[in-house]
């Protein structure tokens, strides 16, 4: 586990806010900072995991539910925003309020070039396709972005990403 | 592989002849013109016009959080190619209640008539079946539309239908084009009718 985590379950904590603001559709591209929070949804018989084979798909699952009046999550690392971009035209064109969790590379001490190019547009690429971001650098940030987006995302209709920082989740060793 | 001989216009009214049964979600281009022409443009149908590969995830979406309803997929040969890996994601979830028609006419219609691959070595039953999707078929020839129909009724879902078409136009239908208020319309009525 992560130095940030240690002694805490929080993707316990998550996976409850999400799923008592009903969210029950976890769909995700396996990663590191999203494996616990998968294993919680595994593990409930209040929501249930679709595995992607890559991560746009997710939107459009995400989108789908929200067409018959659902709440979904798209659990996915950094990489994979570059794999939704277009994606997210039917996002922002179609007013979707979909709910994404990001978990970062290239960023705070990552020690892989090839995650530097994705994990730094990131805000980028949010800002332009109209998704707004609630971070989570330190563990007392962690509540608080979930609710702030499961808000955002709710009533609020709006898109949203939950990102967890490597300043939160720690950087992989190499 | 059989020469297809069914003409595109003419296969949806005669794969579902009560449309309104259905929850419907299309691709974009011809798929789109055919199925809103088939619906009249209804609320039961979200149709795209960009997102290519986007239609099976989405009735994906639609098909598991609706699990009362049959929800079909109507997607071509080339926006379905371009996310294909979603077919595994499906066979995976394995919703019994969808249904995916693929009009396969080998070629991108609405960008010129561009060759696409399936009038090569490619076979999209083949590949659903690998992709591990219960029932999957196809039929090139009018004759075996009522095999079609057989098929989305009574085989296991979920349900893969390739349909080998002519080359030629899709069916003329003017639909509304905005996302958002696409959404609102099939949200909307859904959540009236359930």
């Amino acid at each position: 586990m992560t130095q940030s985590s240690v002694g805490e379950d929080w993707p316990a904590n998550m996976f409850r806010l999400m799923v008592d603001s009903g969210v029950d559709l976890f769909a995700y591209v396996p990663d590191a900072g999203n494996k616990r929070l998968i294993e919680c949804a595994d593990a409930s018989n209040e929501a249930r995991t679709v595995l992607l084979t890559t991560e746009e798909e997710g939107l459009a699952i995400c989108g789908g539910a929200d067409l018959v009046g659902k709440r979904a999550v798209l659990c996915m690392q950094s990489s994979g925003l570059g794999n939704c971009v277009n994606y997210l035209s039917l996002v922002n064109g179609g007013k979707f309020p979909l709910l994404m969790m990001l978990s970062m590379r290239g960023d705070y001490g990552e020690q892989n070039p090839w995650q530097y190019p994705m994990g730094q547009a990131v805000d980028a690429i949010f800002e332009a396709m109209g998704v707004l971001t609630f971070k989570v650098e330190t563990p007392d940030d962690l509540g608080k972005a979930t609710v702030a987006a499961l808000h955002a995302t709710g009533a609020g209709a709006q898109s949203a990403a939950i990102i967890l920082t490597q300043k939160f989740l720690g950087a992989k060793a190499f | 592989m059989s020469e297809a001989k069914i003409d595109r216009r003419e296969l949806l009214p005669l794969l579902f002849e009560n449309p309104d049964d259905y929850l419907f979600v299309s691709g974009l281009a011809g798929a789109a013109k055919d199925t809103a022409a088939l619906t009249h443009d209804g609320d039961n149908l979200y149709t795209m016009a960009g997102t290519m590969g986007a239609a099976v995830p989405m009735g994906l979406g639609v098909a598991l959080n609706a699990p009362d309803r049959d929800v079909v997929v109507v997607t071509g040969d080339g926006e379905l190619l371009m996310g294909i890996g979603s077919l595994v994601t499906l066979a995976s979830m394995a919703p019994a209640n969808l249904s995916i028609v693929c009009i396969d006419n080998a070629q991108h219609g609405e960008t010129g008539g561009q060759s696409g691959h399936t009038g090569k070595s490619t076979d999209l039953e083949t590949i659903a079946k690998g992709a591990g999707i219960a029932s999957t078929m196809t039929i090139t020839d009018p004759d075996q539309i009522k095999d079609g129909v057989s098929f989305l009724a009574t085989g296991t879902g979920p349900r893969f239908l390739n349909v080998r078409v002519t080359e030629g136009e899709p069916s003329v239908y003017k639909r509304n084009m905005d996302p958002a208020a696409c959404r609102h319309r099939f949200r909307n009525a859904f959540m009236a009718t359930g």
